[in-house]
């Protein structure tokens, strides 16, 4: 396939998604000079990063570049890896989620996470949805079900299993499983999703539903998306960032803008390549 | 042609052949030893119970049922009943199991969750280096040391504070049903906390993040998350901990204080089952002497194996609800 015959499949694909009007949106998270250290080796170098308010943005890179890495500075779920180590800032509306007096616990209540592979609790759909809320002390039943319909209505799930709440969770298929795992995240009304490969696992069709879950979700939250699915991020993303590895093997940004811009018009020689196969 | 089509090429010369193969390395000879192994454990177990009742006839014809609930254990009268030994085997199981499930149950925590790094591995060590002690060596720190220094005070103090309630009331032994339960709980105590933290550390990383994620602090992770994922395994740790509890003998003996009387308070001395034949099987002198004290190994057997039931039954409705529920 020739450089120009695959960017207008990408264009094609972006032609749907009318609106990714960069200009005018305002920054939700700004990731400034992050380095992110495993022990000795540092596996994010120096990104700097404005994650745009109520818009969808994509990762991409080849596997190993740190995509999962940064993702997890966001959420500060890179605490929980013994001898890791953050330099640099991440603002959560202008505010750092790493300064001594913030309460990680707040951070990833505003900052909500699906992972790669589904991981509901081995509890009821029902008490899956409401894990979150109940830790933050709602209790009366009424308010319970008022969220577990709008949080599952929200992923696109409700229709399927309304009829079995107090089913376990692990009865479900993965693509259903995942989709229970976006409702429980949406269910603690968090400002920022943060989405690790949450297709990769899952066959097309319900690929294609959470990618137009992403959508829908997109007017309320601000999503971020890491994913190894080139035309995904082309659907589905108003912008990218591009990562890559460089010569110590650590993952650096490469480039950053408007989805359409990345995926028709790189500014870098090496993100040209990366999406148009050659590289990766 | 590669090495591996031409094994491939090989293998499949023969149906024969494939057969063979399987019944040489694998599949059917793995299948017969795993059904043997099975089977002798059943036999052993079904021959155990089979011979103890056996062997207990004239003692089981002359008191009947009536043995369970005999208050009374009296060789020159030779009359003999099971109830205090009965009552307290199950007492000092329980109350050791009471004591030591909790702090078995904090220590998996702590080793699984909590501790830095560099501790848990000598901590694990130690916690089961205390299942390593001979149990006649816990018998005798018990009677010389953590009974006088540590038991007795303590078991005054709830006696005066708590006296009123027929459980502590007074006069105060050394020996004593606490005392025996004190020192079983820390007999049971590793077997408690390894096998719980090994059920901890099973438990998939996915599931700690998911509950961090949703803003769980790492007391609500614990508490709500992991505690009913690893519930079954948890319950097996405490079962094999009440399966000890039930059948230690020495050290028990040598801290219960030996006494028939079926009082409440468990300040007072008591008798196990355990103790009961360890301390008159030699003076069995005549044969219905001798099968009243097999038959209370046969009571011992079968209250063990009924507990054991119970729990299985426990332990798989809490494995169906938690993982399996309505999957149907
Ligand atoms: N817990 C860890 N301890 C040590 N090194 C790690 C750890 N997790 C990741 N790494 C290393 O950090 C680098 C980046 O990993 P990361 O998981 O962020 O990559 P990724 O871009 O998400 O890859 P993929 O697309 O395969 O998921 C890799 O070299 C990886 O080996
Ligand atoms: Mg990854």
């Amino acid at each position: 396939m020739s450089t120009n015959q695959s960017l207008r499949i990408f264009t094609r694909a972006l032609a749907s998604n009318e609106t990714a009007d960069a200009p005018t949106t305002t920054v939700k998270m700004r990731v400034t000079n992050l380095n992110f250290y495993y022990g000795a080796f540092r596996a994010v170098a120096d990104v700097s990063l404005d994650v745009p308010d109520r818009r969808i943005t994509a990762i991409i890179g080849s596997s190993g570049c740190g995509k999962s890495t940064l993702l997890r500075t966001l959420n500060r779920m890179g605490d929980l890896v013994p001898n890791a180590r953050v330099e640099g800032d991440v603002l959560l509306d202008d505010e750092s989620i790493y300064a001594p007096n913030v309460d990680v616990v707040d951070v990833r209540r505003r900052v909500g996470m699906v992972f790669q592979r589904p991981n509901p609790f081995p509890k009821s759909i029902y008490d899956n949805v409401t894990f979150g809320p109940r830790l933050l002390g709602v209790n009366h039943r009424a308010d319970l079900d008022a969220i577990v319909e709008k949080s599952l209505r929200a992923a696109a799930l409700w229709d399927e299993v309304k009829e079995k709440l107090h089913e376990s969770g692990f009865a479900l298929s993965g693509g259903q499983q995942q989709r229970l795992c976006i409702a429980r995240a949406l269910a603690v009304e968090p400002e920022v999703v943060l989405m690790d490969e949450p297709a990769s696992a899952l066959d097309p069709i319900a690929t294609y539903k959470i990618e137009e879950l992403m959508h829908q979700l997109r007017d309320e939250y601000t999503i971020v998306i890491v994913t190894h699915n080139m035309q995904q991020a082309a659907r589905a993303s108003d912008f990218t960032a591009f990562m890559n590895m460089n010569a110590q093997r650590a993952g650096t940004l490469v480039e950053f803008g408007p989805t359409k811009e990345i995926f028709t018009n790189p500014h870098q020689k090496e993100t040209e390549d990366y999406i148009t196969g050659r590289f990766g | 042609m590669s090495v591996i089509v031409q094994a491939k090429k090989n293998a499949g010369v023969s149906r024969w052949k494939t057969l063979t193969r399987r019944l040489e390395h694998g599949d059917t000879i793995f299948r017969a030893l795993t059904i043997l192994a099975a089977l002798i454990v059943v036999v052993t177990v079904g021959a155990i119970g089979l011979q103890l009742w056996n062997t207990s006839a004239l003692s089981r014809d002359k008191f009947g049922w009536g043995f369970l609930i005999g208050q009374d254990w009296n060789p020159v009268a030779q009359n003999f009943g099971a109830l205090p030994f009965i009552y307290g085997t199950l007492q000092s199981a329980l109350l050791a199991l009471v004591l030591a499930v909790p702090v078995g149950l904090g220590i998996a925590i702590f080793l699984s969750e909590l501790a830095p790094d560099w501790l848990r591995q000598p901590l694990g060590f130690l916690v089961e280096l205390l299942a390593a002690v001979p149990s006649v060596v816990y018998g005798l720190w018990g009677l010389f040391v953590f009974v006088p220094i540590f038991v007795k005070p303590i078991a005054d103090a709830l006696n005066q504070g708590l006296g009123f309630i027929p459980l502590f009331q007074g006069p105060v032994f050394g020996p004593s049903r606490f005392a025996a339960s004190l020192v079983l709980a820390i007999m049971v105590l590793p077997t408690i906390s390894a096998v719980s933290r090994d059920v901890f550390l099973a438990i998939p990383r996915a599931q700690r993040e998911a509950a961090l994620a949703l803003g769980a602090t790492r007391w609500e992770m614990i508490s709500q998350v992991l505690v009913p994922y690893g519930l079954s395994g948890i319950l097996g740790a405490v079962i094999l901990g009440l399966g000890r509890a039930l059948g230690e003998t020495i050290a028990v003996t040598m801290l219960i204080g030996n006494n028939l009387d079926l009082t409440a308070s468990i300040l007072h001395p008591g008798y196990t089952m355990a103790s009961l034949i360890v301390n008159e099987f030699t003076e069995a002198t005549y044969p219905l002497y001798l099968q009243a004290l097999i038959e209370i190994a046969l009571v011992l057997f079968a209250i063990t194996l009924l507990l054991n039931l119970i729990a299985r039954l426990l332990i798989w409705r809490v494995a169906r609800r938690t993982t399996t529920e309505a999957r149907v």
